[in-house]
């Protein structure tokens, strides 16, 4: 994370992205016994890694379109056109599931089922402010470009109502502070979203606010789960009494991100507000509302959280009060204790804080002269944090009805299940994808290939022109080795026996060994010849332990009836494949390489062999990978066959022989 | 396996005689038809030929280190011949040129493309003789396999 703030470059920026993204994966499925704590590891990692992808494909558009891969650059002149437009979009999906907008949040509330330290750390300091930070830096540069507050500000106030209501809900307190903490996410969206100087100010000292409540918070809860043994907080009773200082810390913390003066929430609410009562268009109205609701939402919700805490357990719940196990040791207690204490600390003495936005808007380049301060007369934002103060106060004490009438209210789809549905659509799509391509038939996979090919392919014959002059034969030697290879192909087809069929095979090889020796190129024929000896024993080592005969045509079923469509397409490939060769002869453009290596030869290369010291020398890389694919599918096929000694011996014999036609073609090819 | 005296007795009158080929063809390779590749090959028939008549003990007395050593060793070659002229401030896969001259056998050019093609020499060998190691087991029972599937090797 700290890379990720640190990194200029976007590339570097985006891989120390990734890496969040993996190591909260491992952090979230620390406990790997647990299907749960998998399931939710997984979910993170599917959304942010999403995302992640689509964040990069939107950097680079943007990089390429730019020509530079630096953020300041990038900002000091923002590039723009259509591309850029979509370049953004992707970046901001990539920071909207980071930061666990709507309609991404859902791995969020998921990745509760981490141990507490984790989630503290995941959700008030890193990972989740990614996004949020990545917007920040962007902001400055981008926010003009047309669907960018459209998308920002629009995914952070839907999550904000969104997360507020949610949080409403719950019961689990780990649970409720998830949702609180996507619905300060959707807030801090909005801030840097909007990217004017004031909200962009704002939205420091909310980062920050929010980083210090939401650890103490969740720190706190750790603790209150660890001595009671639950987090339900309708089982909860009167907790204050007996673990005061938990519970002190954890109120403290909730009064600060319910905005209550004098905390550094406050402040931070207070900024927010001032920031968006700036004289603005219409929509800005529309977003200065939505985040009353939601920021009165937010007091509902802190109330609830900390009432669940000191008040008395809910009478009608079946499981009795959870009693207090054991008191907590100071050690356990301090670090959330330092964090509520800086809330408290920063929000009465708010010049504390004024370094570290200072430093932070300074990178903006605007006069970073305004202090922060507790009381900024009557304002506008004072007025409006009333509004809050007392809304939400009213949505905490009526309660009880609410919670009857949002239970009435048909449940929306959740974000959850549409993660799920897509999840479960996906694997079983995959599944039946899998069942229509890959039949395990090998006929109809080299039928498809053969179709695919020809029916791709013959677009490329047409005005394709005859090689001139059209040389049928040069020696009559020819004659002699075509009748050879036609005999034996044919033969290989109708033969009953697979020796017989191998054997016929190497002969086709052979007759195309001799055209090479006719035509003057005695490596070449070396190579065939001896490739052709070898695949001959390959096959064989693998044949013994196949049945001596091909089955007889009427034993497999619906034989018969495809022989006509294999012919076909037998033929076809065949014709396709004869008059492809013929028409690429004719289309040289480029003069042939052959005679600068010829001319360098033996001069560079310091041998007389041209083709020994292409493949050794001209080309000596290709040849390097060739033996490394060579050696790894050799240790692939020994993998297999001692893996399972059953039947997996047909698909590696087609491997090698395939490896030592490639290699055989890289020097054919030259 | 039934063995065949007179395939016993050719190829053991072969063998060598095809190995020496195959390092000709090696050291031919730079000038002449020939190269690692097809030396490795011709070693490599020469395996399948003993593999053949004596079967698959008699070749793994024949190479005595196991075929996996042979394929990375020839790939160390390879990458060596590929890597130290990086070490030496040229890139990769430059190859030096020695002249050698011995007194009666005469002058000879050497270049370090020899040792990369040494590399294809051993990785050919080394992938034969891992094949007829790694598939020349005794014959266990030829597995029954449904008709309508066996077409697929057809």
């Amino acid at each position: 994370m700290t890379g990720l703030v640190m990194a200029d470059s976007i590339l570097l920026l985006f891989v120390f992205w990734e890496l969040t993204s993996v190591t909260s994966f491992l952090l979230i499925g620390t406990d790997d016994r647990l299907a749960p704590a998998r399931a939710a590891a997984q979910q993170a990692l599917l959304i942010t890694g999403a995302g992640g992808l689509a964040m990069l494909a939107g950097l680079v558009l943007i990089g390429q379109q730019a020509g530079a891969w630096n953020l300041s650059e990038l900002v000091a002149e923002p590039p723009s056109g259509p591309v850029v437009t979509v370049g953004i979009v992707l970046v901001l999906m990539g920071a909207l599931t980071k930061s666990a907008q709507f309609p991404f949040h859902s791995w969020l509330p998921s990745a509760m089922s981490a141990p507490t330290p984790i989630s503290a750390y995941l959700h008030s300091a890193t990972m989740v402010k990614a996004g949020v930070y990545l917007v920040a830096r962007l902001s400055p540069g981008f926010a003009e470009i047309g669907p960018w507050r459209p998308i920002v500000v629009g995914a952070g106030l839907i999550t904000l109502v969104l997360g507020g209501l949610r949080a409403l809900r719950q019961n689990d307190l780990k649970l409720l502070l998830a949702f609180g903490t996507v619905s300060q996410l959707g807030l801090l969206m909005i801030l840097f979203g909007i990217g004017t100087d004031a909200a962009w100010t704002a939205g420091i000292v909310m980062l920050v606010a929010h980083a210090v409540f939401k650890a103490a918070l969740f720190m706190s809860v750790g603790v209150v789960d660890h001595a009671t043994h639950t987090r339900d907080l309708r089982r909860l009773d009167h907790l204050g009494r007996s673990l005061p200082v938990a519970v002190g810390i954890a109120v403290v913390a909730a009064a600060s991100m319910a905005g209550l003066p004098p905390l550094l929430g406050f402040i931070a609410k207070e900024e927010a507000l001032a920031a968006l009562l700036e004289p603005g268009t219409p929509a800005q109205l529309v977003v200065l509302v939505g985040v009353v609701i939601g920021s009165m939402l937010t007091f509902a919700y802190s109330a609830r959280f900390a009432w669940g805490l000191i008040g008395p357990a809910t009478p009608a719940h079946d499981d009795a009060p959870a009693a207090v196990d054991h008191v907590p040791t100071t050690a356990f207690l301090v670090p959330a204790g330092v964090l509520a204490v800086v809330s408290i600390v920063a929000g009465v003495v708010p010049r504390v804080v004024d370094p570290l936005v200072a430093a932070a808007t300074t990178w903006l380049g605007e006069s970073a002269d305004e202090h922060l301060s507790l009381w900024h007369g009557f304002t506008g934002a004072l007025g409006l944090s009333a509004v809050i103060i007392a809304g939400g106060a009213a949505l905490f004490v009526l309660r009880e009805p609410i919670e009857r009438g949002q239970a009435r209210l048909p449940r929306l789809g959740s974000s959850q299940r549409a993660y799920d549905e897509a999840v479960t659509g996906l694997l079983r799509g995959a599944d039946r994808v899998t069942g229509v391509v890959q039949s395990g038939s090998l006929p109809v996979y080299l039928g498809i290939i053969s179709l695919v090919t020809v029916s791709s392919g013959i677009p490329l014959l047409f005005g394709a022109s005859l090689p001139t002059p059209l040389t049928i034969v040069d020696t009559p030697l020819q004659i002699v080795a075509c009748l050879v290879m036609i005999c034996a192909a044919v033969g290989a087809t109708v033969v009953g026996r697979r020796f017989a069929a191998v054997v016929l095979l190497g002969a086709v090889g052979y007759g195309m060994a001799a055209f090479f020796m006719i035509q003057g190129a005695p490596d070449l024929a070396i190579t065939q010849l001896l490739i052709e000896t070898l695949s001959v024993v390959a096959f064989v080592l693998v044949l013994r332990r196949l049945p001596d005969e091909f089955p007889i045509r009427r034993q497999v079923p619906g034989a018969r009836r495809t022989q006509g469509a294999r012919l076909a397409i037998a033929a076809a490939m065949g014709v396709f494949i004869f008059g492809f060769t013929l028409a690429a002869t004719a289309e040289r453009n480029q003069p042939s390489v052959a005679e600068e290596y010829l001319d360098r030869s033996l001069p560079e290369g310091g041998g007389r062999n041209v083709v020994n010291v292409i493949v050794v020398d001209f080309r000596g890389f290709d040849t390097l990978g060739e033996i490394t694919v060579l050696v790894t599918a050799a240790l692939g096929i020994g993998a297999l066959v001692l893996a399972g000694r059953r039947r997996p011996e047909d698909d590696a014999d087609t491997d090698t022989h395939d490896d030592d036609q490639e290699l055989d073609a890289g020097v054919g090819a030259a | 396996m039934k063995r065949s005296l007179i395939l016993d007795v050719v190829v053991r009158a072969e063998f060598h005689a095809l190995m020496v080929v195959s390092i000709y063809l090696l050291f031919a390779g730079h000038n002449s038809p020939g190269g690692g590749f097809a030396g490795g090959l011709v070693a490599g028939a020469a395996l399948a030929l003993r593999f053949v008549s004596l079967g698959p003990e008699a070749v793994r007395r024949t190479i005595r280190v196991a075929p996996t050593t042979i394929l990375g060793v020839g790939l160390l070659f390879a990458l060596g011949t590929a890597i130290i002229p990086l070490l030496t401030g040229h890139s990769l896969l430059d190859h030096g040129k020695v002249d050698l001259s011995a007194p009666i056998l005469g002058d000879a050019k050497m270049t370090s493309a020899f040792t990369f093609d040494c590399g294809v020499f051993l990785v050919v060998v080394g992938l034969v003789a891992f094949l007829l190691d790694t598939f020349g087991e005794p014959e266990d029972e030829p597995v029954d396999i449904p008709p309508d599937r066996d077409e697929s090797v057809a």
